[in-house]
């Protein structure tokens, strides 16, 4: 029992910790430069990326399939039924979570510190370093969200990753599947660690901005 | 989006307020869509008042005698039953008959034959219909359902590759055709659910001493539904084992595969090991006191009748130019011999 559960709690951990890690460092920088230094038409743009916060992870899972399956414009990558066609999912449904909420952290900053440091003559980078610092409670937050939604979700790895066993499985299509043979017990029991396991992500996640600040 | 609405957005106003909203319901529409997405809510039951389109009853119903005196409030039946039955559309079919008899309401609950049989053991449906044979015999005899009845049978094909990497095209039976598919180590995608099929596949396996292992790296266990796994199958170019009526339903999105052994219909497949027998077993109400036993039984005995089974031979013949599924009740025996 647990020689199977390893790799697909492994699959798991890896798919949305890369997905995130890729939403996180992409994400961080464009929701903070569109908070900081709004464009014209940046509403249309905050609009979409809050409507992108609510994309159904099954929409998303369809889009990828369709670009990724044989007869699709990216079949030439054979990623469909792997592991990084489930990160590239993930990331498309981190990615608005992330950008979203980094920007409502960094618009929360006091506008007068952004001031200050210019004044001091930061370069825009460390204009941003500095606010992304102040607002790094929120930032946290949008990383935690983004991490709790893709963890959990089960509608798009179940269709780009296809549950394959000891290859594309992961927590969540386990459970799906345990559910779908009758095993109530054993699929509350997965339930049960995919809980733990993103309880004990958070808690590494939340200690990483208190180190930072000592 | 043009340039239009780009230069409207630049300048909060009314409009802005408004499309604000609008966007504000957008989102709203898209969790419930999301919600709505990942419960396993069954397709809504027919509705008692619906007319079968095909029927013209000639025969009087074979229990009329229990025929219920009108009443307003209908009966609900719960019937947990196979993707294959739902999906195939037959259930739509001939359930509007039943409900208008017994003035019921058949609340279909569509899942993998495991899935079914373990809301019958705990009593969470009031009769089954399903296609595993040795485990509805188990069902039986584990106290949970009482009296089984024939109902139907189809047949199960093995479709793979048009290109047939493995060879296979043209044998006579799916034992000869998987021990060749092992030897050849070509793609196999197994629906490892536990589903009435992947019972079927594993006796073949069984069958041919081979104990496939997906460390091997040819076999693909993927835990899903037959429609997703055809899918899988015609996207790897890997062979599958699918219920005749599921392959036919799906066929045209399915441009890679095709039918290695078992033939065009059930009459061409020469490998009678892939016939596949539908069963029907109401809960019993003395290990579930919460069900509807009469009910269920009264349902057990219409799907068996002559009536019904006439129905279930018709079907699919329009669309598909063969049934899907195979009278086989004792009663549709006896009246056909």
């Amino acid at each position: 029992m647990f020689a199977d559960l390893f790799p697909i709690v492994f699959l798991s951990l890896y798919v949305s910790g890369v997905a995130l890690a890729v939403a996180a460092v992409v994400g961080i920088p464009i929701g903070a430069a569109m908070a900081l230094r709004p464009l014209p038409g940046q509403r249309l743009v905050d609009l979409i990326v809050y409507t992108g916060m609510g994309l159904p992870p099954v929409v998303v899972g369809l889009a990828v399939y369709l670009l990724l399956s044989r007869s699709g414009p990216l079949g030439i990558l054979n990623w469909l039924f792997t592991p990084p066609a489930m990160i590239a999912a993930q990331t498309i449904i981190a990615l608005p979570l992330v950008i979203g909420l980094t920007m409502s952290a960094v618009q929360g900053v006091d506008p007068a510190l952004r001031l200050q440091v210019r004044a001091l003559g930061a370069t825009p980078a460390q204009v941003m370093w500095t606010v992304l610092a102040e607002a790094k409670l929120g930032v946290m937050a949008a990383i935690v969200a983004a991490f709790g939604g893709i963890i959990s979700e089960v509608g798009a790895v179940m269709l780009v990753g296809g549950n394959i066993e000891g290859s594309t499985r992961v927590l969540t299509t386990a459970i799906v599947l345990e559910t779908r043979k009758g095993n109530f017990e054993l699929a509350l029991a997965l339930g049960g660690v995919l809980l733990v396991l993103a309880f004990v992500s958070n808690f590494l996640l939340l200690r990483l901005p208190g180190r930072r600040a000592n | 989006m043009t340039k239009n609405h780009n230069e409207a957005f630049t300048q909060p106003g009314e409009e802005m307020r408004s499309l604000k909203f609008f966007n504000l319901m957008l989102v709203v529409a898209l969790m419930l869509a999301a919600c709505g997405g990942a419960a396993t809510t069954p397709p809504p039951a027919p509705t008692a008042t619906t007319v079968p389109p095909t029927q013209a009853p000639t025969n009087p119903p074979p229990t009329s005698t229990t025929a219920p005196t009108p009443v307003p409030e209908p009966q609900t039946l719960r019937l947990a039953t196979t993707t294959s039955t739902a999906d195939s559309g037959l259930l739509d079919a001939i359930l509007p008959d039943f409900e208008a008899k017994y003035n019921a309401r058949v609340d279909v609950v569509a899942v993998g034959t495991g899935q079914a049989l373990e809301l019958g053991t705990k009593g969470d449906a009031d009769v089954v219909l399903v296609h595993a044979r040795s485990r509805e015999d188990k069902f039986v005899a584990d106290g949970d359902g009482l009296n089984r009845l024939d109902v139907m049978y189809n047949d199960f094909v093995l479709v793979g590759p048009k290109d047939d990497p493995a060879g296979v095209n043209g044998l006579a039976t799916a034992k000869e055709a998987f021990a060749t598919i092992a030897d050849k180590k070509s793609a196999f995608a197994s629906r490892g659910d536990d589903s009435g099929t992947h019972s079927k596949e594993k006796s073949i396996w069984a069958s041919a001493t081979i104990t496939p292992t997906v460390e091997s790296g040819w076999y693909l266990s993927i835990g899903q539904g037959m429609g997703e796994t055809l899918l899988f199958a015609n996207e790897k170019l890997a062979y599958t084992i699918s219920d005749r009526g599921t392959w036919l339903a799906q066929q045209e999105n399915l441009p890679n595969l095709t039918v290695v052994v078992g033939g065009a219909s059930i009459a061409e497949n020469k490998d009678k090991g892939l016939l596949n027998p539908y069963g029907v077993i109401p809960v019993n109400p003395e290990k579930h006191p919460g069900v509807n036993f009469e009910l269920a039984t009264n349902f057990a005995e219409w799907i068996a009748s002559v009536e019904t089974q006439k129905a279930i031979a018709d079907y699919g013949k329009d669309k598909f130019g063969e049934p899907l599924f195979y009278p086989s009740s004792v009663a549709w025996k006896a009246a056909n011999p």
